[in-house]
């Protein structure tokens, strides 16, 4: 490529190391290559998921059963939620593009412990074949929903234990990733840059990584205690030999709340990126915004019980997580109007990572109002457990973390691959993606108002409108993201060569080579202002003035 | 929507205008701002961006509305639903029974009832009872809403305000049939209801066959259905000295149902699976049942087939 050719180092895509081909990459402790190693795993069992939940929606189009029974529906759903939770969003962002981005974003040539960062790929392919094992192995595929809530899960002769193993071994990968990127923040920041002249895209993966140091080991643990109570019964939550049921709801939603925030965080924290960049301006609100990442994570720790407000715990208890669960959407409030005071009196150049930027910011918008529904006691009673909350969640999953995963990934796309893709095509399939994507979800929320339980393979008649758009929304999301990863594949290798800085960013990652070298920087670079400085020295003097 | 049919519909849909109102203020307000500022500061125009980095005023503006906000959201939410946790002493008290996957109703004295009939403007306390695993209580109409959890003396109440037939649903997945798990709660004056409870035949005091109570406690059938209906195994019901093409070994063979194969069935569940049904999915019960249990099950299962 004709940037190496200027430049003394080769380019990591090209290097050679002592093994070729597939070899090198698998093999290879370069947190440019772990990054793409993550993202294809990450591309193709997204696929596999969304096509199970296609499959779904075609099913539920009509009343009744069509071309699935009921145990394959249930199989399906828990199968999609298990891969899409614990293999796609929760790794996705932070490692994929935490793993390319953040070392170029403070300046280091790699993460703290490379090979731990291999390991922790490996562990997570291992618990991926586990998850995929569970879907075929004689038994058959898990009925239990991603949520495993005994006393079903611990009777269900389905393989629940082999997805239960594979949650446990992801979990392992994600603590990992977590610690890994903890010391290297702490570590391996640029000479120059103190903590708040960091970008804040690792703002926001120091805040994730906390979390998933902290809070993942409880929910293996869990996790472990019902294999226990499934080989040995033990008797930890079957009220049949003495257990408590909802104990094991408490211990698993102590993770797999704050499990919301490793997801989401990461992807406020790529949307931080695009918005100075689109603009030329700086981020407004720097310190808000990396304050208020801490802030999620603090309090996102002590909301969990808000998944249980039906399920009997005390009314007390009930008012305190209500109330927590209040405080935690103000941080989230706050970021939103700091990215829209970035655009305002900025440049700005309408490109596709931007329109991902805002969809993200419109779809998370829904997202997070919707959950306030469900947070207020009176409105949870009537919502819990309802349609209303998969719309909810998808909102925020995929409207926000999914919108926030492509538009990184058409952000730094030209820095992985030394390529642009095509505009026009990146503008067509979202338009199918955004189009579909409401279609599916949005009915959802109108139908479990009406009353529509979720994890239902059948329905009563008068919900069958709702069933129905969902499926054509499907359809046309399905078709957006088949040319999105079209458009990203194809133009990989035939797409115009990208120069080092196609939108003009300023922070680290622009300033050297796309694909960067090996090394990433011949030099280190001494960091001397914050993050975001667009402007000639003379206006950063004049603006500092007034 | 807002059919208000039960006395606690009020707090609840006045909670969900409230949130509704200030989510679509905010939410119409800043998506205008975002496509306002493509258009208005478009590099197009070629204005330079300027260099601001923040403003404390706006920053603490849009820390304390917000939380001002959230508050009030919070006690609207809070008042809407504390009134569902304080009884009336004078509630009549209906116990609902979840097993997999149907609902029961116990009035008391052994009066058992499929569908839910309660008197028109009557406290009723329902009492929540799961024989086997997690359920969830659920009448939106009414806008009530509670688990019923093994071993948890869990309870919801309500007043009905209006005559007619409410959809009852089960919220929390319960396996196979959860989306079948569904009844009626019928709304009647009170004269209807009492004539309607005087009727009901007593069906719940007799006890059961030692055998159908192993049957019960086993889970049995949650998979094999008393009534004849199709569910993951065989039914039970005619079970007893029919003649079955099994499949041993992937070949077909015919056999009659009888007292060996009943025990194979229970100990060996993959070795004789019946034709059009999934090997695998029965574990075996070889350390659950002793064979003198195996015999009363299998003496039940006799009185389903006439004999």
């Amino acid at each position: 490529m004709s940037n190496s050719e200027t430049h003394p180092q080769v380019s990591y895509l090209e290097y050679q190391g002592k093994y070729k081909g597939i070899l090198g990459w698998i093999t290879s402790t370069d947190h440019k290559r772990i990054a793409l190693l993550y993202l294809y795993c990450i591309i193709i069992f997204f696929f596999v998921a969304a096509f199970l939940g296609l499959t779904m929606s075609i099913e539920k189009m009509r009343p009744g059963q069509d071309f699935m029974n009921a145990q394959t529906y249930n199989g399906f759903f828990t199968v999609h939620g298990i891969i899409m939770i614990f293999m796609i969003v929760i790794p996705g962002l932070a490692a994929v593009f935490g793993n390319f981005a953040l070392p170029l974003l403070i300046g280091a040539r790699d993460v703290a412990f490379p090979r731990l960062n291999l390991f922790s790929w490996y562990l997570y392919v291992t618990g991926a074949i586990l998850a995929v094992l569970s879907q075929l192995l004689k038994g058959g595929a898990p009925d239990t929903g991603w949520t495993f809530y005994v006393p079903y899960s611990a009777g269900s002769s389905t393989n629940v234990i082999w997805a239960l193993t594979a949650a446990f071994v992801l979990g392992f990968s994600s603590i990992l990733t977590g610690l890994n990127f903890i010391v290297t923040i702490h570590r391996m920041r640029a000479p120059g840059m103190t903590w708040f002249k960091m970008p804040l895209f690792p703002w926001a993966l120091y805040a994730t990584a906390w979390i998933q140091v902290l809070a993942t080991p409880i929910v293996g643990i869990t996790l472990l205690m019902v294999i226990a109570e499934r080989v040995l019964h033990i008797g930890f939550f079957d009220p049949a030999l003495g257990g408590d049921p909802v104990l094991f709801q408490h211990l698993f939603w102590i993770y797999s709340h704050p499990a919301v925030y490793i997801m989401i965080l990461p992807a406020m924290g790529v949307i931080t990126e695009i918005f100075p960049t689109f603009s030329q301006k700086p981020v407004f609100g720097y310190g808000a915004i990396a304050i208020s990442s801490l802030a999620i994570a603090f309090v996102g720790y002590f909301v969990w019980g808000h998944h249980m407000f039906t399920s009997g715990i005390s009314y007390w208890s009930k008012w305190f997580f209500s109330f927590l669960t209040f405080i935690v959407a103000v941080p989230s409030a706050i970021k939103v109007f700091n990215w829209i005071s970035t655009m305002y009196g900025g440049s700005i150049q309408m490109r596709p990572p931007l329109l991902y930027a805002i969809s993200f910011v419109f779809l998370f918008m829904i997202g997070g109002f919707t959950g306030l529904f469900l947070g207020a006691l009176a409105t949870n009673v009537q919502l819990h457990d309802t349609t209303f909350v998969v719309a909810h969640f998808h909102y925020i999953i995929f409207g926000g973390m999914g919108f926030a995963f492509f538009a990184g990934l058409h952000y730094w796309y030209p820095k992985m691959f030394g390529r642009m893709y095509s505009d026009r095509w990146a503008y067509i399939a979202w338009g199918f993606t955004f189009v579909g994507f409401n279609l599916l979800y949005f009915p959802q929320f109108i139908i479990g108002i009406q009353g529509m339980p979720r994890r239902y393979f059948d329905y009563l008649p008068q919900f069958q409108w709702g069933h129905f758009l969902s499926g054509i929304g499907a359809f046309i999301l399905v078709t957006g993201l088949i040319l999105m990863a079209w458009n990203l594949i194809y133009h990989k290798k035939r797409g115009a060569i990208a120069p080092a800085n196609p939108w003009k960013g300023v922070t680290l990652e622009w300033q050297i080579a796309s694909p960067p070298p090996v090394e990433n920087f011949d030099e280190i670079p001494v960091i001397k202002h914050n993050p975001y400085w667009f402007g000639t020295e003379e206006e950063i003097r004049r603006e500092k003035k007034s | 929507m807002f059919e208000g049919a039960s006395n606690l519909a009020a707090g609840v849909d006045r909670t969900f205008i409230l949130i509704l109102a200030i989510a679509v203020f905010f939410i119409v307000g800043i998506t205008t701002f975002m496509i306002w500022t493509l258009f208005k500061y478009s590099r197009k125009k070629n204005i330079p961006a300027r260099q601001f980095t923040g403003s404390v005023t706006l920053e603490i503006i849009w820390t304390v509305i917000p939380l001002i906000l959230v508050m009030v959201i919070f006690f609207y939410g809070w008042k809407g639903y504390a009134p569902m946790r304080k009884v009336p002493a004078d509630a009549m008290k209906v116990t609902a029974i979840g097993r997999m996957w149907q609902w029961s109703f116990d009035y008391g004295n052994g009066k058992l009832s499929k569908i839910l009939v309660l008197p028109i403007n009557k406290a009723v306390r329902m009492d929540l009872h799961s024989v086997d695993v997690n359920h969830g209580f659920f009448i939106p109409a009414f806008r009530v809403k509670e688990d019923v959890i093994p071993g948890y003396k869990n309870y919801l109440w309500f007043i009905p305000k209006y005559k007619g037939d409410y959809d009852i649903f089960c919220t929390s997945y319960c396996g196979l049939q959860h989306s079948g798990m569904n009844t009626k709660a019928r709304v009647v004056e009170n004269s209807v209801f009492v004539h309607w409870l005087d009727s009901l035949p007593v069906t719940g005091n007799i006890p059961d066959p030692e055998g159908l109570v192993l049957i019960k406690n086993s889970g049995c059938i949650a998979c094999h259905s008393l009534d004849g209906a199709k569910l993951v195994g065989p039914s039970f019901q005619g079970v007893y000295g029919k003649k079955h093409i099994v499949v041993t070994d992937g070949k077909e063979v015919e056999k009659v149902v009888d007292d060996a194969y009943i025990a194979t069935s229970i100990i060996d569940p993959g070795k004789d699976v019946v034709k059009g049904f999934n090997k695998g999915l029965m574990q075996s019960y070889r350390d659950k049942l002793t064979d003198a249990q195996i015999v009363q099950i299998t003496d039940y299962l006799k009185t389903l087939s006439g004999k």
